[in-house]
């Protein structure tokens, strides 16, 4: 293993990350929610979903905050790989996969994770062990 | 109020996802390319929101009303089923593919970038073709469970 110092950002992904943390407390303890953006996309699109207004606004919040940013400070760097076939064929498996495993980075990564809830647990487990393997197959073995 | 907190909680977790690095996909191809150069930044954005959310979640899991007065949803199944499991699994190549989970592709959609909304329709298809598999399991009789 070879780790890249250079690209190494510790203090800016702590502190980000707290800042992540302190969304997901804030709407589980004054919302009684779970911050997952899977699950809170999921219910936009079924009707008569319960507690429409408080998802759509926080859904809101994440969609206005690089405009926000923006008058402060630059955004970071956003950098994309893969044409179009693979953007189609991930933003496929992600929504698919989200929906039927009820959550993703977010809601088990960070709060089912924080709960020690055995179903995030090994919900995280599962999307990270297959995210650094199809990573492993894409980099290494096919393009090797 | 209630949406308030939830507009706010909305904005933190955004600029959370952009000060973190989570918001740039190479980074988080990065994070997941343990063979190449591998960037560890992103273990310490689940371990600093972790840390954080811990004792809240815990706190706010004890309670049966929120704070603001609504009902306390937070999920309380723990069983592990094939759903959980395979759903976890496909999650996973998707995010390895274009290194986008939901919450850094929502952040991404109004930053101006063709791929984010390409990647953010796709993404919506998947969820209603999910959907759809999931009405007509109820409306047969056979494929219920």
């Amino acid at each position: 293993m070879n780790v890249d110092w250079i690209n190494f950002t510790p203090w800016s992904s702590l502190a980000g990350g707290a800042l992540i943390g302190l969304a997901v407390a804030l709407f589980a303890l004054a919302n009684g929610r779970v911050a997952g953006i899977s699950g809170l996309l999921g219910s936009m699109l079924q009707r008569g979903a319960e507690g429409r207004g408080e998802k759509v606004l926080f859904l809101l919040g994440l969609l206005l905050a690089p405009l926000l940013w923006l008058v402060f400070a630059d955004l970071p760097p956003v950098r994309f790989e893969g044409g179009t076939l693979s953007l189609v064929a991930a933003g496929l498996l992600v929504g698919l996969g989200t929906r039927y495993g009820s959550g993703c980075t977010s809601g088990h990564g960070v709060c089912g994770v924080s709960r020690l809830s055995p179903r995030s647990l090994m919900a995280t487990l599962c999307f990270m062990a297959s995210g650094f393997a199809t990573v492993f197959v894409l980099r290494h073995l096919l393009e090797g | 109020m209630a949406r308030l907190s939830a507009f706010v909680a909305g904005l933190l977790f955004g600029f959370g996802l952009l000060l973190a690095g989570m918001a740039d996909p190479a980074k988080v191809l990065a994070f997941l390319d343990l063979a190449g150069n591998w960037d560890p930044s992103l273990a310490l954005v689940m371990a600093g929101a972790i840390a954080v959310a811990m004792l809240p979640l815990t706190l706010a899991g004890k309670r049966s009303r929120a704070l603001l007065g609504g009902a306390m949803q937070l999920p309380t199944r723990r069983d592990l089923d094939a759903r959980l499991i395979g759903g976890s699994l496909l999650f996973g190549v998707g995010w390895g593919i274009a290194g986008i989970c939901p919450g850094p592709a929502l952040t991404l959609l109004l930053a101006g970038h063709w791929q984010a909304l390409l990647f953010v329709a796709a993404m919506l298809v998947g969820m209603l073709i999910f959907a759809a598999l999931e009405s007509s399991r109820w409306r047969c009789p056979g494929g219920a469970r």
